[in-house]
């Protein structure tokens, strides 16, 4: 054999996943199609200027001290210390819906007096969603799916409270329209309300130099630029591994951060007849711009802006190519950085169709992201101040580009709404981490890779 | 090793695992878990530790056995009376 394990994806679950296998002495390789490691989390550079593909703000942030939270857990677990993250606090973030705003910061309590201030009527219906929030296990991988809308409704009876709480838990990791996973909304819930937002110092590539650094400390090797062109199987298990320059690999066990249904279409026997599985449809477009100031001195402080202008929160796949009509803006500067960013930048993120754009080409789909750009600002100065006369750059991807650089069915930024918590496939050896596994986020993804390489690979022995 | 240098060993491999944590007060005869801020999946560190400093393989059935320390000692001094 070539390798104890192979890791396909060289994201945020596969180096996690790698450093935990190298550090404990397992030959790992990891496989990467592009030649830069990240995935949906990765990074580059455009005119000039430096972006976060997908960053906004990491989610789960505590301040030194806190032990029992999935970020310290997770730094335990890669042998990191807190400050290799260099992670900056945020300032505000807000829920901006048509009559009411809600407010948190890093502090819980704050959040809650938010929500008691503007539904006084759901003051007690709140606290019980509390209650139900933090006496519920969601790391057990085996209990069975429940709804969030109909937990909610069955607490809370303002629906538009319930709105309002799910938009931003939504927007940062749910892969299924309409509804959450209620396990899913716990998660989420704590990463953003009782924990926090905060961004490292220089965005992902920070997080990413560590993680490789540690990674290849630990005797990990890499494959770039090597895309996974099929897995050949053999009594119920994977048996070797081609790779499109033609080299053949044989590992023990394989680990598959490319999604549950992507990785089953790797499978030489794949038979797309007799297979079933929810593929996702939620993806989005994402505008990224440079000011020639920050935001903050048009007098805007807020770090995170949730938004939706309709009757209702609508979190599904739009019948046309975006939907504008809510969405998130994020202030990347407005977070406490020790060194400020080295220019002004605004992201937004609307929800949009894949089939729609990756029927678009040339010049028309070009036509098209300048056109949508232009809707989501329009849609998107009514609450931030109008800033549209600074802009001197702007960089536009849509689901056709994350579909292309994630390989995402759709692409699905969360992956298929069928999570599978074990990561076990009717394949012997081999196994799921990352976005298809469920958890969700830079942290999840690094903690669904720590999970699956001691679950699969470090307890069993 | 000894006992004593086994008990030391394994107060080592904990306090670079949780570093934060002061263990100069642990008992012996009570779960570390109960005392310390240790997790399911730092307690698989102890494990994976042994292995890769000593080369001490723990089944899982019986990881249960190194729950104290005491535990660790009396289950670890037969393997590792020879290093």
């Amino acid at each position: 054999m070539d390798y104890d394990v192979l890791i396909i994806g060289a994201g945020m679950s596969g180096l996690a996943a790698g450093i935990r296998l190298a550090y404990y002495g397992k030959r790992v390789c990891i496989v990467e199609r592009h030649h830069r490691v990240g995935g949906l989390n990765s990074f580059y550079s455009l005119g000039g200027h430096r972006f976060d593909v997908g960053l906004h703000a990491m989610t789960n942030y505590v301040s030194k001290g806190a032990k029992s939270t999935p970020l310290p857990k997770l730094l335990r677990q890669l042998k990191l210390k807190a400050e290799d993250f260099a992670l900056c606090p945020q300032r505000m973030s807000v829920i901006r819906f048509p009559d009411k705003t809600l407010r948190f910061n890093n502090d819980f309590d704050f959040f809650v007096e938010d929500v008691v201030d503007n539904f006084p009527r759901q003051t007690d219906n709140f606290l019980n969603l509390l209650k139900t929030v933090s006496e519920y296990d969601e790391l057990n991988l085996y209990i069975k799916p429940v709804s969030a809308r109909q937990v909610m409704s069955s607490i809370l009876s303002d629906p538009l409270l319930i709105d309002m709480i799910l938009c931003p838990l939504m927007f940062y990791g749910n892969a299924q329209e309409n509804d959450m996973e209620f396990g899913q909304l716990v998660v989420m819930f704590k990463s953003i309300f009782c924990e926090g937002f905060a961004r490292p110092q220089a965005g992902a590539r920070q997080i990413l130099d560590v993680l490789v650094r540690k990674y290849k400390a630990c005797g990990g090797e890499f494959k770039m630029r090597c895309a996974v062109t099929s897995l050949k199987c053999v009594n119920g298990k994977v048996e070797s591994i081609l790779l499109e320059n033609g080299e053949v690999l044989t590992a023990d066990s394989i680990l598959s951060s490319a999604g549950y249904v992507e990785t089953m279409r790797l499978l030489a026997d794949y038979d797309s007849a007799s297979f079933k599985h929810d593929v996702g449809k939620i993806s989005c477009m994402e505008s990224i711009m440079v000011l020639d100031k920050e935001i903050a001195k048009m007098g805007y402080d807020i770090t995170i802006t949730f938004y939706n202008n309709s009757d209702r929160f609508n979190y599904r796949q739009p019948d046309k190519l975006v939907d504008v009509s809510s969405g998130v803006v994020c202030c990347p500067n407005n977070f406490q950085f020790t060194d400020p960013l080295p220019e002004g930048m605004i992201r937004i993120t609307n929800l949009a169709n894949f089939e729609l754009w990756n029927k678009l080409s040339g010049d028309e789909y070009r036509a098209q992201k300048a056109a949508w750009l232009e809707a989501a600002l329009r849609e998107v100065v009514k609450f931030v101040p109008d800033f549209r006369d600074s802009i001197i750059f702007a960089d536009v991807f849509t689901p056709k580009t994350i579909h292309r650089f994630t390989g995402h069915i759709n692409g699905a930024v969360y992956g298929t709404p069928n999570k599978i918590k074990t990561g076990k496939t009717h394949l012997d050896n081999l196994f799921i981490c990352g976005t298809d596994q469920g958890f969700l986020g830079i942290v999840g993804a690094m903690l669904s890779g720590i999970s699956m390489a001691n679950l699969h690979f470090l307890q069993k022995t | 090793m000894t006992k004593e240098q086994i008990r030391a060993a394994v107060l080592e491999i904990i306090a670079q695992i949780i570093p934060d944590e002061d263990l100069s007060n642990l008992k012996g005869d009570v779960p570390i878990r109960e005392q310390v801020e240790l997790d399911s999946m730092d307690f698989l560190d102890i494990i994976m530790e042994l292995r890769k400093r000593y080369g001490i393989e723990v089944p899982e059935s019986e990881y249960m056995q190194l729950a104290t320390l005491d535990g660790s000692v009396a289950y670890l001094e037969p393997r590792m009376r020879n290093l």
